[in-house]
């Protein structure tokens, strides 16, 4: 469905006077998510994974530098073709439900997104399969719970008759009930058909629904692998850094790693991880290694076995 | 000497009671996990024992004494957006030595890097900069922390290296520490006892 070729982004800034420095948010990132399936991109903060959902659906700000392709459906997905598929084929499902027009009732916002078929048909569908009644369609967004208005954003993605649908960080503050409701939505969406990326911190979340876990760093992707490949002490995992992220939960190991993440306008120039990894050599710090395909994954790491 | 609530009860302006005569003891050398859902109250009792915020009535003391109203506050509250914690206007060293001078061991352990120091708040993330605030925390005066959902934002790797540097200090000072926080498997791991604020249940 979407496939996203060696994306990197960057963004110039201006230091004191006319000073500018580059920083490198997203760099040789590459990705793609099928039909029928749901890609959760977990990862450290900071590793641009909401600016990759951006970059998707052409909503960069503007002094964003991209280069790399996105492919959607098998064609370039250009600027033009993004401001005309976004709201149509794709879909983005916000972070927070301040996303709702505040002065619109929850079914009018729903029917604005339908596109095929009779807007008030397709409303109902949608609230009677998602719980939410007659009445709730006529509330205004600040009568809503919160869990009732997430379920409303839910909605208007999956009226709109997207095939690709992006959640970015669908469930925290959310009670553990209603992220768990929000979470069985999406896997509904993925069995009709739908391509779901979803992006989140917590790799609970991420594990317990998704069928491919791509694992960011510093921008880049490190890993992909399907979610079973999570679990005992992480033996199946292909890279250190996945490897670091599974040992630290606190109902694992809660084990940490020394030092950080690096900078965006600091990156070194080999493996991104090096300067944390205990398996690092010399080739690890001249030359950035390819994400290659391994064991019915990939992996970004010349030590991987 | 213990840090004692007595009898707390506040609300903002005319709301509703958030909290009603509120009891709580956090001896040294205890950690203690407080879960709940928002809007409990958890981060106002957080404010009132670090001594943001006034009791409308009880009080906190510390050894049998109010907080001191200058110089260091010997109760450390940490909060969950450390971008509201730092002074956006100051290069990150000032506001890691406004207190004290934090040694190069703890800044070494918590990946405070030499070249994040000159650098203004805007230009860092919340994981680079709740390490900065942890580190301040930890002056040589502190033997209280309130850490209110201080990894909610982070990812696991930074999670684990925050609490290991915090829990550690805690231990080697004998300082109390007072963990909230919704993820329980954060609070079995880290702490020797947990309130469940939803059903005033107390367990260990």
């Amino acid at each position: 469905m979407l496939s996203i070729i060696d994306l990197s982004i960057s963004f110039t800034q201006y230091r004191t006077g006319l000073r500018q420095k580059t920083m490198a948010a997203v760099s040789n990132l590459n990705l793609s998510v099928a039909a029928g399936e749901i890609l959760a991109l977990v990862g450290s903060s900071g590793s641009g994974k909401s600016l990759l959902a951006h970059a998707i659906l052409g909503i960069l700000p503007s002094n964003a530098t991209m280069t790399g392709a996105l492919v959607f459906k098998g064609e370039p997905l250009t600027p033009e073709r993004q401001r005309a598929l976004r709201g149509r084929d794709m879909a983005l499902i916000p972070q927070t439900v301040n996303s709702l027009d505040p002065l619109m009732r929850a079914g009018a916002q729903v029917r604005t997104s339908v596109r095929n078929g009779k807007g008030r048909a397709v409303q109902k569908n949608m609230f009677e399969r998602f719980g939410l009644t007659s009445r709730d369609a006529r509330r205004y967004p600040f009568q809503l719970s919160g869990g009732m208005a997430r379920r409303v954003l839910v909605s208007s993605a999956l009226a709109s008759g997207a095939r690709l649908i992006i959640a970015d960080e669908p469930t925290p503050g959310l009670h553990h009930q209603v992220a768990q409701e929000t979470l069985t939505q999406l896997r509904e969406l993925a069995d009709q058909g739908c391509a779901v990326m979803l992006i989140t911190h917590d790799m609970g979340t991420a594990l317990g629904v998704a069928d491919q876990i791509a694992v960011l760093y510093a921008g880049t992707v490190v890993e992909i692998c399907p979610s079973s490949d999570f679990k005992d002490q992480g033996h199946l995992l292909r890279h250190p850094y996945s490897r670091a992220l599974w040992r630290a939960l606190p109902e694992n190991e809660f084990h940490p790693i020394s030092g950080s993440q690096p900078l965006q306008d600091y990156l070194p120039s080999g493996c991104l991880f090096e300067p944390r990894c205990e398996a690092g050599t010399s080739l690890c710090k001249n030359e950035r290694p390819e994400l290659r395909e391994l064991r019915s994954g990939k992996v970004r790491c010349v030590h991987a076995s | 000497m213990p840090l004692e609530a007595k009898d707390l009860s506040f609300r903002y302006k005319k709301s509703r009671w958030i909290l009603d005569r509120v009891h709580l003891e956090l001896q040294p050398g205890q950690v203690l996990g407080i879960s709940g859902p928002s809007g409990c109250g958890k981060s106002t009792l957080a404010r009132i024992l670090a001594g943001y915020e006034k009791p409308l009535a009880g009080g906190v003391t510390l050894g049998g004494r109010p907080l001191p109203q200058k110089g260091f506050n010997p109760v450390q509250l940490i909060s969950q957006h450390p971008e509201k914690a730092v002074n956006p206007r100051w290069r990150m060293h000032r506001t890691l030595n406004e207190g004290f001078r934090p040694d190069d061991i703890v800044l070494s352990s918590l990946g405070i890097e030499k070249k994040w120091l000159k650098r203004w708040p805007n230009e860092l993330s919340g994981g680079e900069l709740q390490r900065f605030c942890l580190a301040r925390a930890l002056g040589p005066q502190t033997r209280f922390v309130i850490a209110d959902e201080i990894s909610t934002m982070l990812d696991p790797v930074t999670q684990a290296q925050i609490w290991s540097v915090l829990l550690d200090s805690v231990k080697k000072r004998n300082m109390g520490l007072l963990a909230i926080s919704h993820d329980k498997n954060l609070l079995m791991r880290i702490s020797s006892m947990i309130i469940i604020w939803e059903d005033m249940m107390m367990g260990s």
